[in-house]
Order: C-alpha cells, then structure tokens, then sequence
C-alpha cells in the first residue's frame, strides 16, 4: 500500500547519519510501512524543536511528508525515550547493536509489526534488566552484561525467524535425523545443527556442546520470561553467542559494527591505556 | 561523471570534475563555478590557487590537542594567557570556535575528531584518546570538561572518556544540557527538560 501524501505513524529510530551542513537522514522502522528512510532538516542546530525527538533509539510519533526521493519529517513527538539506556554503556551498546541488527535484516517498505513488538520489547529488556553478572556492579563495571547479553542473544533468534532465517535446531539438517543428547555441530552454512555422522560432509561446521542446544532451543522456543530466569555459565553464553554471531554474519555476510564495541567494554582494560 | 563533452575545452572539463567532488556541489554548481572562475581576473584565481595550496602544504594538527593549526604547537597551546590546568574535550576543530567566540572559557583544549558511534564501526581506537591520556600523565591538569555533542554519539563518548579517566584522580564534567536560548517550552523533548530542572538554579536581583 502505497502511503498518502502526509501521514502519521509510530517509529523507533534506527540510526542516523548527517546530511549537508543542518541536515540528517533518520532511518525509521514504523509501525506501518516498515523500516524507511527520511530526511529531517535543520535537527542539527541546537534551536531544532525535533532533534530532542528523533535521537536514535527513541520511540516516537512521526509525521512523515512525501518528499521526492526521502520522506521528511514535518513533526515528531517521544512516546518513550529510553533514558535509562542512554546512561549506561553496556545497555546502550547493546541496543544500539539490536538496532544495527533490524537495519541490516529487515529490507525497506516492508511492513513488519512483529519486529516492531520485537525491537521495542527489547528495548525495554536492556533497559530494566538488572542482573548484571558475578559483580552485580553499576552498570560500569567491564565484566557485567550478562542479563543483557540473555536479552540480546533472545533477540536475536526472534528476529532470525521473524526475517526468515530460523535456524534448524530439532533434527540434523543434512539427514533429517533427530538430534540425539550429545555435542553436535552448528553450521552457519547449512542454516542449523547437523549430526556428528554427517559434520564431516558439511561446510564449516562448529562444535556444539548439548547444554549450548540446550539454550538455543530455549531461546528459539521459549518465553522472554523464560529465558530471563535462565542462570548461564559465563564459557556456556560466550559459546551461544559464538553460534549466533556467526550465523548472522554468514546471512548479512559481514560483521555487525556494534558488536566490536560490546566487546570493547567487555575487555578489562583498554589495550592501549597499558601501552602508553 | 562519464565522459567529457567534446565541445568543452579539456581544462574547463577538468576544473568542472574537481569542483564536482565539492560537497554540496551538483554538476550545475560545478559548472557556474568553473565559468566564473574563467572570468575571474588572473591574479584573484593565482591568490585562489595559492590558498588552497597553501592550506595543504602548511596547516597540519597540533602535536598537543590535534586541533588543526599551522604552527605547531598551536597558538593556544602555546598561549601563556591560557589557564593550563583544564582541558575541554571536543569532537570537532569547529567545535573550538564556538566555545572561543563565547570568551568565557580560558583553558586548553583537546580534539578527538569525532565520536564514538559503534554502528558505524567507529570505535575508541578511532579517535585521539590515547593522545588526551598521555597529556593527562605529563601535564598538570586539574579537570577534563566533556564537551562532546549532546547527541547518542557525543553522550557515548563522554560515559565512556569518564569511565576511562575514573581511576585518575582529577574532576571531570559534563557540559550542561538545557534549554537552548530562543527556543519554546512546549517544543523540547523530555530529556533535555528533565536535566533543564535538574540543573537549575537560584535566581538573584
């Protein structure tokens, strides 16, 4: 359906970039048309009335004017502005990686409101979860995360299915077999787990310990507050992030720029601030 | 742009082409510059030429704050008049020139030349942090003002340059976030109210 002239419609702010000398162009995904692209003029000046609006990763009400190449946006208004995220480096990492992620997967006009529910549930995920690891710590401390890390990884095999890329995780997808209690392997290539008989055959399989299936099945079939009660040995999550991150950087076929700065914060200390 | 149009003299073509990688510059632009630079007296497109090469060959970045300068240190740095004990923090050279024009701040500076925006892939590494720590270590600096943008990108800098200098023991702040001047109440956005009552303060007659 093709949108009207000058329409309404609720939006999270993906990401944006500048745009000549006041200008950005916001990537939005709406509730209505999907994810899209629009201009808003003059948000960089500090006398904008919408730039306050229209930061990344804000839920907003947007009026969207047709323009000829991009909408512009005539007006906006925060529903929801996720400011506990913004204050804290290891939720803002990992929404801002969430919000890389629906950018990347979902393609443009393409109306999607179980992403939608998806990103948004999310975002309040990262925004109130409050385990945050051995150290229980303030949000700053480099070794928290893992309650978030949950939330994410939950996120993420959500919106692998919601996109069409829902990993096969019952049975061996090279034989069809059902997957017996033991390590299997992952396989980006082949899209899920295949049987330890067939990994030989099969391109780029990965070790997969039976808790690892374990979790992923939970996050593939269970509930958010299923898998949040959910209590992860530290070696068990890096392994279930292992799987899902190279699966998704098999589909996009590159990496996901957030997740280099998720593992910078992760690191105890900054390389170079040894260095110097 | 493809190929030259044949009835264009080949150094118009090609003046037109460098114009065009401007930005901000169509090709319609490219060719009125172009034009008027051929009307142009010869010594104005001498002095034209001169400054810009210029601006190559000698403008370069302080050793100190990575501000862009042409002498090094940078006039500021070298300043005796400049308080030497803070440091204002900003992404940008032409963020230096607004706080400047406000004569309300005598210290010295340092450039990151940008932000941390990890969508982009733009991370720590990318910018001049390991430059403000080692200034840091040999410097007798008091307090670190965080002057980054008021956006996702500045305000992701600034948690990140505080966590950094945390363990360092000097004062650091944040530039106040508020109302700009001119503006409505009714247009702002929750977050910049919320930190404008936070921040306010005692009126006095």
């Amino acid at each position: 359906m093709a949108p009207p002239h000058l329409y309404k419609t609720e939006a999270i702010v993906l990401r944006q970039r500048r745009l000549g000398e006041a200008d950005r162009i916001l990537t939005l995904y709406t509730t209505a048309y999907g994810k899209l692209e629009a201009k808003a003029k003059g948000v960089r000046k500090t006398t904008s009335r919408m730039a306050g609006h229209l930061q990344p990763l804000t839920r907003c009400m947007v009026q969207l004017a047709q323009g000829r190449v991009n909408e512009v946006v005539a007006g906006c208004q925060t529903i929801e502005s996720f400011q506990a995220l913004r204050e804290d480096l290891h939720r803002l990492s990992r929404a801002l990686y969430a919000a890389e992620l629906v950018d990347r997967l979902t393609p443009e006009r393409v109306p999607g409101f179980a992403t939608y529910r998806l990103l948004l549930e999310t975002l309040r995920h990262l925004e109130r979860t409050e385990d945050f690891g051995p150290s229980g710590g303030s949000g700053l401390d480099p070794s928290g995360g893992s309650g978030l890390d949950l939330a994410l990884r939950y996120f993420e095999m959500r919106l692998l299915e919601d996109s069409g890329f829902r990993p096969e995780l019952g049975r061996c997808v090279t034989c069809g077999s059902t997957l017996q209690p033991q390590q299997n392997f992952f396989s980006p290539q082949s899209g899920g787990v295949v049987c330890p008989s067939c990994a030989p055959g099969t391109a780029g399989p990965r070790m997969l310990s039976l808790n690892g299936l374990k979790v992923l099945r939970l996050l593939q079939r269970g509930s958010y507050n299923e898998v949040a009660r959910l209590k992860v040995p530290p070696p068990l999550a890096q392994e279930v992030e292992r799987h899902l991150r190279s699966y998704i950087a098999y589909i996009l076929e590159r990496d996901v720029n957030a997740a280099a700065f998720i593992e910078r914060l992760r690191r105890q200390e900054p390389a170079w601030l040894v260095e110097v | 742009m493809n190929e030259p149009i044949h009835s264009l003299a080949a150094p118009v073509a090609r003046l037109i082409e460098e114009f065009y990688k401007l930005p901000g510059i169509g090709p319609k632009s490219a060719q009125r510059l172009a034009y008027y630079l051929l009307r142009m007296p010869a010594a104005e497109a001498q002095a034209l030429a001169a400054a810009i090469l210029d601006v190559k060959e000698k403008v370069g970045f302080c050793s100190i704050c990575q501000n862009v300068t042409d002498v090094d240190p940078c006039r500021i740095c070298a300043s005796e008049q400049r308080e030497r004990s803070v440091i204002c923090v900003v992404e940008e050279p032409l963020d230096i020139l607004a706080i400047e024009r406000t004569r309300a701040y005598r210290g010295l500076y340092h450039v990151l030349h940008g932000a941390i925006s990890p969508m982009d892939g733009i991370g720590p590494e990318e910018l001049k942090i390991k430059e403000l720590l080692g200034r840091l270590r040999s410097e007798e600096v008091r307090e670190v003002i965080l002057a980054t943008n008021p956006n996702l990108e500045g305000e992701a800098t600034a948690m990140y340059l505080a966590r950094l200098l945390r363990p360092l023991s000097l004062k650091v702040t944040r530039l106040a976030r508020g109302l700009p001047a001119g503006g409505d109440l009714e247009y702002a956005d929750d977050v910049t109210l919320t930190r404008a009552l936070e921040g306010r303060h005692e009126m006095r007659d």
